[in-house]
């Protein structure tokens, strides 16, 4: 108990009611935190994934999550995920098992650990950790190197050690050793997987043969639902998101968050009939876009902060050109190079305002894994169909974390073109790419049509593409391409399509708003509050431009009480409603410390404004 | 085919009396004229500076984009469809200056595209300042006391980065200059031209004159345009007597060649509306 109250304090200055802790819901009852750490190097993310992801083939709920420094030997990574029996939106404040690679994993995390929590560590790393005579913990020392080194006669391939612990792990939380022997076959070559799948049955035997059974904390296989789930991060969500909405052409300069999203974009290009491009940088990648989108091509680029600093130009060449692209921005805190592999909500201001003048944008934050795909599909279609800029207002959180979901539902998708002309224009009127219509949308026709001329104009141009300074002409086309906004909204309005999201009971003591990845750890910490029977609810702002306006003001209307919850400083979204709706938010809950919210530390603080 | 006719356009030209950028304009309708290209498989993708205009000058498919960024939206446009025939057309500021490292990468790359380059050695538009190709010395309003660092050498540049099709024209030679574009045109890969182009309002040194007195065809002395290394010394050639022509050509795999899933497709022309990710998910369960 006492171990809680110090984690929290290091990380929020604030004292966790332990009484919270023991009425958990689910602490008897099937969920399960683990946490692996070590060096750089030592394939902490691939063991974490492995483990995690053998859960979910076992019918389990995953949620799991890198912590990693910007630097590739060395350091201090670690890989906690949550298994439950239920859904599960983020991972949580504690763990039952530490899985040490080295002596730091112990060091930092052993404060995280419940009581009657399990450690597995190398017995023969003399400074990793001393066992606690009258503590509740198991200590489970495993001689993870020596069996590398004299067991296996692998002394140069001592990353082989992360599956000597996980099998350790198998053994302790009494789970099936088989589930991870068949992923460990699937991930690498057939004699590296060989090699694993023995170190990791080592570990599981040694455990078996040298502890007694009594873990607490063990993993029960549940029935599959359904259809399998799948095993996902953020940044694979986009891209099948991507992919399935027909993104033929990727242009990306590699930027954490978002580089992974370019690694699956390359590695499936050539089954999708696709090109992923990384050119010599930010601006560049914006610019090819933006020509292959001009040339009748769905196509995309990402980055973060930094990045999207260079692309702010082309940015504004999309609006004024009204060449369609998606943009997806994945945050990491600045400002400039600040904490690069880490996650914030720094930028929707930026974002939003990025850019010389004035032209019409869409900026959409997706808060989970499902969102991160229906939205990038959508995406596509808004940006073709309005031929503006669609940023995916992402981070960290959301890009790198994994989870098990539920298989994305394929009707539910469509694909929405606009106004595109192909083959052959045969109007009698000339072709003007920025014919002025009623929506603010031309007709589209794609280089290559015959009889018609598409000129696009970063200059201020007339209906045909050609450059003018007349102030008639100005006033129009700059009226012409605001004017798309609102037929957004309209099309949002008529369609019924979900800029916000409630969550919770209309009858409520507080409302929380909130936009992006903090949706997990709120609806975590919800649910601890409802079990305190404590309730609040909670809006989340899916669309931050153009502002559903309407929307926010009808929740704030009917709360008691509401508080934003932003992984930023300044609470960009209290000023964006302020702007829009008029009216301040009651309270505002923020951490800039690089790290997400957690469902206990944030259900303390919404206590607080309670 | 297209006509000289069909390629005006109702815009009024307003470069200076005397320009440059009318030899390049001339060479440029006359090498589409003798391409026999129709003009809505041709894109003209300019930058910002008074070449940027070429974009409401000819009467074809254009991106008028912004400074220093032709080359990757050109490339952009290639690479999403191939049957389009992709001119870029960039300043001695735009491609040298805002845009030298698109230069160098798309010249890598050898994406099949031609540029052309207006290199006047001076800013026009912005009323008369250095650029990366003003001669030391070259006195502007931003450089009273003379420009004091050398000038890139833009041709050694393309050549060292792997360029396939590099040349020099002149726009007080029109004939020339179309003969070297409908060639750069044809090469199959990244024809490009740098060419000297006289501004007659700000650049006082560089003029017709100066030109004239100074340049040379490289056809006309035997040089070897398949030999890298004499290529590369010729780009080092000025002073007395400046080469025009083409330094250096060889062939080499274009940039779409690099993919399989563009041979004899292009991305413009793929279904998207009932791809099929099942694959990838079953990867993931």
């Amino acid at each position: 108990m006492n171990a809680l109250v110090g984690f929290c304090k290091t990380e929020t200055s604030l004292i966790i009611d332990t009484t919270m802790f023991n009425q958990w819901p689910d602490m008897e009852n099937g969920d399960f935190s683990f946490l692996i750490g070590g060096e750089a190097g030592a394939g902490i993310a691939r063991a974490g994934f492995l483990f995690a992801k053998a859960c979910m083939r076992g019918g389990l709920h995953v949620f799991g999550t890198n912590d990693y420094q910007s630097l590739i030997r060395g350091g201090h990574n670690f890989y906690v995920a949550r298994v439950s029996d239920r859904e599960v939106f983020s991972q949580m404040d504690f763990v039952h098992l530490i899985i040490a690679l080295n002596s730091e994993t112990v060091v930092l995390h052993r404060n995280k650990l419940v009581p009657n929590g399990g450690v597995i560590y190398d017995k023969d790393d003399l400074s990793q950790t001393r066992e606690e005579p009258n503590s509740s913990v198991k200590f489970y020392p495993v001689p993870m190197r020596r069996i590398v080194i004299e067991e296996l006669k692998e002394p140069h391939n001592l990353i082989i050690m992360n599956s000597v612990a996980l099998g350790a792990a198998t053994a302790v939380t009494d789970y099936d050793l088989n589930l991870l022997a068949e992923l460990l076959k699937e991930t690498f070559k057939p004699e590296i997987a060989e090699t694993n799948i023995k170190a990791a049955r080592i570990g599981y035997n040694y455990i078996k043969e040298h502890f007694e059974a009594n873990f607490e904390h063990k993993l029960r296989k549940m029935a599959q639902t359904k259809s399998p789930r799948i095993f996902l991060n953020g940044n694979e969500a986009v891209g099948l998101g991507a992919l399935k909405a027909g993104c033929k052409l990727y242009v990306s300069y590699p930027m954490t968050p978002t580089t992974g999203l370019l690694h699956f974009m390359a590695s499936n290009e050539r089954d999708f009939n696709m090109v992923t491009i990384q050119p010599e940088g930010e601006i560049a990648a914006i610019n090819m876009a933006i020509g292959a989108a001009y040339a009748g091509v769905r196509a995309m680029t990402a980055t973060s902060g930094g990045g999207f600093c260079l692309m702010s130009e082309g940015l504004g060449m999309s609006g004024m050109t009204e060449t369609p692209i998606v943009v997806m921005v994945g945050q990491r805190p600045g400002p400039s190079t600040g904490l690069p592999t880490y996650t914030a909500q720094g930028d929707l201001r930026f974002v939003i305002h990025a850019s010389q003048g004035e032209f019409p944008r869409i900026v959409i934050a997706p808060g989970d894994f499902e969102e991160c795909f229906y939205e990038t599909v959508r995406a596509f279609n808004w940006a073709e169909k309005y031929q503006l800029p669609v940023i995916l207002l992402t981070d960290k959180y959301v890009l790198e974390s994994e989870v098990s979901a539920e298989r994305f539902d394929m009707d539910k998708v469509t694909i929405e073109r606009g106004l595109v002309i192909r083959d052959s224009y045969t109007e009698s009127r000339v072709y003007g790419r920025y014919e002025v219509t009623e929506t603010g949308a031309s007709p589209r026709a794609i280089p290559s049509t015959a009889g018609a001329i598409v000129r696009a104009n970063s200059d201020e141009h007339d209906e045909f593409g050609l450059v003018t300074e007349d102030p008639a002409v100005t006033t129009t086309m700059c009226e012409k391409r605001m004017r798309k906004l609102y037929y957004v909204k309209r099309e949002i309005e008529e369609r019924n399509i979900e800029t916000t999201k409630f969550y919770g009971s209309e009858e409520a003591e507080a409302t929380i708003i909130s936009w992006g990845s903090t949706k997990g750890p709120i609806k975590e910490a919800l649910r601890l509050l409802s079990a305190e029977g404590k309730n609040v609810n909670f809006l989340q702002i899916l669309y931050l431009h153009p502002f559903p306006k309407a929307k926010v003001e009808e929740a704030m209307n009917k709360a008691r009480k509401t508080a934003v919850v932003e992984n930023n400083n300044t609470s960009q979204l209290s000023s964006l409603i302020r702007d829009h709706v008029l009216r301040k938010v009651d309270h505002k809950i923020l951490k800039y410390d690089g790290r997400p919210f957690s469902p206990i530390m944030l259900a303390e603080r919404i206590k607080e404004v309670l | 085919m297209v006509s000289l006719q069909d390629l005006n356009t109702s815009k009024k030209i307003t470069w200076c009396p005397g320009c440059g950028n009318f030899g390049i304009i001339a060479a440029f309708k006359g090498a589409l004229v003798e391409l026999g290209l129709e003009r809505e498989r041709v894109v003209v993708v300019s930058g910002i500076g008074c070449h940027g205009k070429m974009a409401d000058y000819v009467n074809v498919n254009s991106f008028h984009g912004i400074h220093g960024r032709v080359l990757p939206v050109a490339t952009g446009i290639k690479l999403a469809n191939s049957g389009l025939t992709v001119f870029g057309f960039s300043g001695d500021a735009d491609c040298y200056d805002e845009g030298w490292d698109h230069f160098c990468h798309a010249i890598r790359r050898n994406v099949d595209i031609t540029l052309i380059v207006h290199n006047n050695m001076v800013l026009g538009l912005t009323t008369g300042q250095t650029t990366a190709t003003s001669q030391t010395g070259f006195r502007t309003k931003s450089t009273p006391f003379g420009a004091a660092v050398p000038p890139l050498n833009p041709i050694a540049h393309a050549i060292v980065s792997h360029g396939t099709f590099v040349a020099r024209g002149f726009s007080g030679d029109p004939k020339h200059l179309q003969g070297l574009i409908v060639q750069a045109a044809r090469h199959r890969g990244f024809g490009y031209i740098d060419v000297f182009q006289p501004c007659v309002t700000f650049n006082y040194l560089n003029t017709y004159e100066w030109f004239r007195q100074r340049i040379y065809k490289l056809e006309e002395t035997g040089h070897d345009a398949g030999n890298r290394w004499k290529a590369l010394e010729k780009s080092f050639e000025w002073g007395d007597r400046i080469p025009i022509g083409i330094f250096y050509k060889e062939e080499r795999p274009t940039f779409n060649d690099n993919f399989p899933q563009l041979k004899d497709k292009t991305l413009e022309g793929m279904q998207i509306d009932k791809v099929n990710v099942d694959l990838i998910l079953q990867s993931m369960s």
